[in-house]
């Protein structure tokens, strides 16, 4: 899968170093660590950014190319970040049949981001994402943590206005 | 001791229509009236009937609340818990009947079920390692620890005839005798609960719902082989079963029954939780283990075989959660119990997660052999708004499509082999007449084409071009010879490529071509797209003699592509419309008002 890669400058705090220190020191006798430590290093900074990899690879002492290697292949690694709030759009099969590619294009043309981009003030990131197992209420989107199902196109300028203010 | 038993479903289709807050409320609702020594409010697994959540089960009674509002549990804690008159308004209608309510277990959806894998999901509140032993939960590893030899173990699950639920339906059974039969140092038992497979969610559910199931199943087949140490690959996009799953292990760790000398015998074994990314590929066994271990999942060449060399080069076992769901009950009813449910070849139940154009979407387990006319017709209740039943899809990316004339044909893995479909981990998609077949072969083929890993040209470049070809007939610039040199490269890329994602994912091509060949010919030689769907083949028009100029399509179309031409034309009292078809194309708005003046 081809990523986007963030152009935006690295803004990381000495809090969040000292917080990735100590993941790293956590994993570093597991064997198979450089997954879990990207994972708990995503949750630190919001995404992936190549100074955190390359901290990554020189505090598990491992190349960076094996930590880049990783990173890109798994869809969940994110190397740009998100915008505020991220909305993912379900493209299981079972939201899929019931029209959720009507939804990622309603959401696409409202913000005027493509899937997998950031508007440019940051509030707004769109996500295609895998089945979320929520088959029932098909088809559905997330917003950060909030569940949206039963979508028609038409519901999107109003769940988009809760969090435009 | 409680006079009611208040259960809420906890699983991820409810909670994301915000049953964790119906909790909340039921609790404050039953404080202020003083009953919260009366009432217990229960978190649960999934009950299967997620089109109808949130759903509130009370018990004695058995009232079957479905599709319900914060707002309504003022009434029922009211009604219901405090004078004991039930709610009718708020049941599952189909439970309810003249003066009495009706069994859940007499409902349609429930009828034909048997509930194995599933048997705890919607009884149990998952987070109480009690409410699970309370279930005969721990009693199977407790027998097999401490009356049965590993070998014995190993016979009754081959007995059994147990195939595993992740795809291929191999015995699990002889996959646990080859990895016994090795000798080392380390063996590992592994879970696969990444479930890739977009649109089936039955191992959300068991762990959601019956999380030491699998704990207690793993730690048998680590005493079958000789492991002692396990670990359940699953994914990160299912937050509450992994917080569930560790849960689960820490409670079992507390209890003795994981860790050192279970049970009191010399037996040590251990789980540790690995959360995947977001690769499809993991779900084949070699990325898998490949994962487990860090590093990109990409397939290894087999043999060697895992149960020779898995993780980290040591024999290993490797099944899916609905299969180690099996395992306990297996070992306490027996291998005769098992044998006694299903088909010839495929024994025992299966879960299937229905989804799509039906009306009861959900989870549905029933034994081997229902025809998928049952599961569609009677279980699912059909398909919504009087539309056709076009397809069933079965196995995901890897599967295939059913059509209407194989409806009645018994489902076990080697029928739906037969019928260029394949039994998958049970995802059920059914399609009605607005579903074009063409797109849906081109929805799975861009997902593989996403998740090929790479290592593979066949795969890789393959799957690639296959898509281009259908990307074309999509857009209606396809040519017969074009389906011809489809089929063609499907062959190739089934017979060359490394590892099980490749060599299944020109199924739903395959299978499309050879049901519905006719609408791919539509597309190619009449330009037309029956369902509706291919947008470049839609074609607008207006009839002149059906319109009355009503002006709705003009004021509602996004593009603006309809005029008014002839304001006063003669012998008409209304203006006439014209189409500008080039701009209206994407407007879809359109065309639904058309084809509804249409009929």
């Amino acid at each position: 899968m081809l990523k986007k890669i963030s152009s935006i400058p690295f803004a990381g705090t000495p809090e969040q170093e000292a917080e990735l220190k100590a993941v790293i020191a956590k994993h570093i006798d597991d064997p198979g660590a450089v997954m879990p430590v990207l994972q708990e290093a995503q949750d630190i900074y919001g995404y992936l950014p190549i100074e955190v990899q390359t901290m990554i690879a020189e505090g598990l002492n491992v190349p960076l190319e094996e930590v880049y290697g990783v990173s890109t292949f798994y869809s969940q690694f994110a190397l740009s970040p998100k915008g505020k709030y991220n909305i993912s759009v379900c493209m299981g099969t079972a939201c899929y049949v019931k029209g959720s590619g009507d939804v990622l294009n309603k959401l696409s043309e409202e913000l005027g981001i493509e899937a997998e981009e950031c508007t440019l003030d940051g509030q707004f990131s769109l996500t295609a994402c895998r089945c979320i197992g929520a088959c029932g209420l098909a088809p559905v989107i997330t917003i950060n943590d909030d569940v949206y199902g039963r979508l028609t196109a038409d519901m999107i300028p109003d769940i988009l206005k809760k969090y435009k203010d | 001791m409680y006079r009611s038993n208040v259960l809420v479903c906890g699983g991820t289709g409810c909670t994301s229509s915000d049953s964790l807050k119906i909790v909340e409320k039921l609790n404050e609702e039953l404080a202020a009236r003083g009953l919260e020594k009366e009432v217990n409010v229960i978190t649960t697994g999934c009950f299967g009937l997620c089109a109808l959540g949130p759903i509130v089960v009370i018990y004695p009674e058995g009232s079957f609340y479905s599709m319900v509002n914060i707002d309504d549990i003022p009434e029922i804690v009211e009604e219901h818990l405090l004078k004991g008159r039930i709610v009718t308004r708020l049941l599952y209608q189909e439970t309810v009947e003249e003066d009495t309510i009706k069994s859940l277990n007499k409902t349609a959806f429930y009828a034909k079920q048997q509930r194995i894998a599933l048997r705890n999901c919607g009884v149990i509140d998952p987070e109480k390692i009690d409410e699970y032993i309370a279930m005969d939960g721990y009693q199977a590893l407790g027998k097999v620890l401490t009356e049965m030899k590993p070998d014995e173990v190993i016979e009754t699950i081959l007995a059994s005839g147990l195939r595993g639920r992740g795809g291929a339906g191999f015995p699990t059974g002889l996959k646990w005798k080859f990895a016994a039969a090795n000798d080392a140092d380390q063996k590992y038992v592994c879970c696969n609960a990444d479930e890739g497979d977009p649109g089936a969610f039955m191992d959300r559910s068991i762990l959601e719902g019956d999380p030491h199931a699998l704990l207690e199943a793993m730690a048998i087949a680590g005493y079958a082989i000789g492991a002692t140490k396990g670990y359940v690959y699953v994914r990160a996009e299912y937050p509450i079963a992994v917080n569930r799953l560790q849960i689960a292990i820490d409670q079992a760790h507390e209890y003795g029954l994981l860790g050192d000398n279970i049970f009191g015998t010399d037996f040590c074994f251990d789980v540790q939780l690995r959360l995947g990314a977001g690769a499809f590929v993991c779900g084949e066994e070699t990325s898998l283990m490949t994962s487990i271990e860090g590093k990109r999942g990409e397939p290894r060449p087999r043999p060697p075989f895992p149960a020779v060399k898995g993780l980290y080069k040591k024999p290993t076992i490797l099944n899916n959660v609905e299969t180690y769901a099996n395992i306990p009950r297996i070992i306490l009813l027996g291998a005769d119990w098992f044998q006694s449910i299903g088909t010839e070849k495929s024994k025992g139940t299966k879960v299937f997660a229905l989804g799509g154009k039906i009306e009861h979407t959900g989870l549905v387990e029933v034994p081997m052999g229902t025809t998928l006319r049952e599961i569609v017709e009677e279980i699912g209740g059909g398909i919504p708004g009087g539309k056709k039943f076009k397809a069933a899809q079965t196995g995901g990316p890897s599967g295939g499509c059913i059509p209407p004339q194989h409806l009645d044909i018994p489902i076990d893995y080697d029928n739906l082999l037969s019928i260029g479909s394949m039994m998958g981990s049970g995802g059920l998609i059914v399609m009605d007449e607005t579903t074009c077949m063409v797109d849906i072969a081109k929805f799975f083929l861009e997902f593989t084409v996403d998740e090929s890993c790479g290592k593979c040209t066949p795969c890789r470049i393959g799957t690639k071009r296959l898509l281009e070809m259908l990307d074309k007939i999509t857009k209606g610039q396809g040519t017969l010879e074009m389906i011809d040199e489809m089929e063609e490269l499907c062959h190739y890329i089934k017979d060359n490529s490394l590892c099980g994602l490749g060599q299944t994912a020109p199924n739903p091509v395959l299978s499309t071509l050879h049901y519905f060949r006719d609408e791919y010919i539509q597309h190619v030689v009449d330009k037309k797209c029956v369902a509706g769907v291919c947008k470049d083949l839609l074609e607008f028009s207006i009839i002149k003699d059906k319109c009355f100029g009503c002006s709705m399509c003009a004021r509602q179309c996004p593009a603006g592509a309809i005029t008014v031409t002839d304001y006063t034309a003669p012998g008409k009292k209304k203006p006439a419309y014209e189409i500008d078809t080039a701009s209206a194309l994407s407007a879809v708005l359109v065309y639904q008002h058309v084809s509804s003046a249409q009929s």
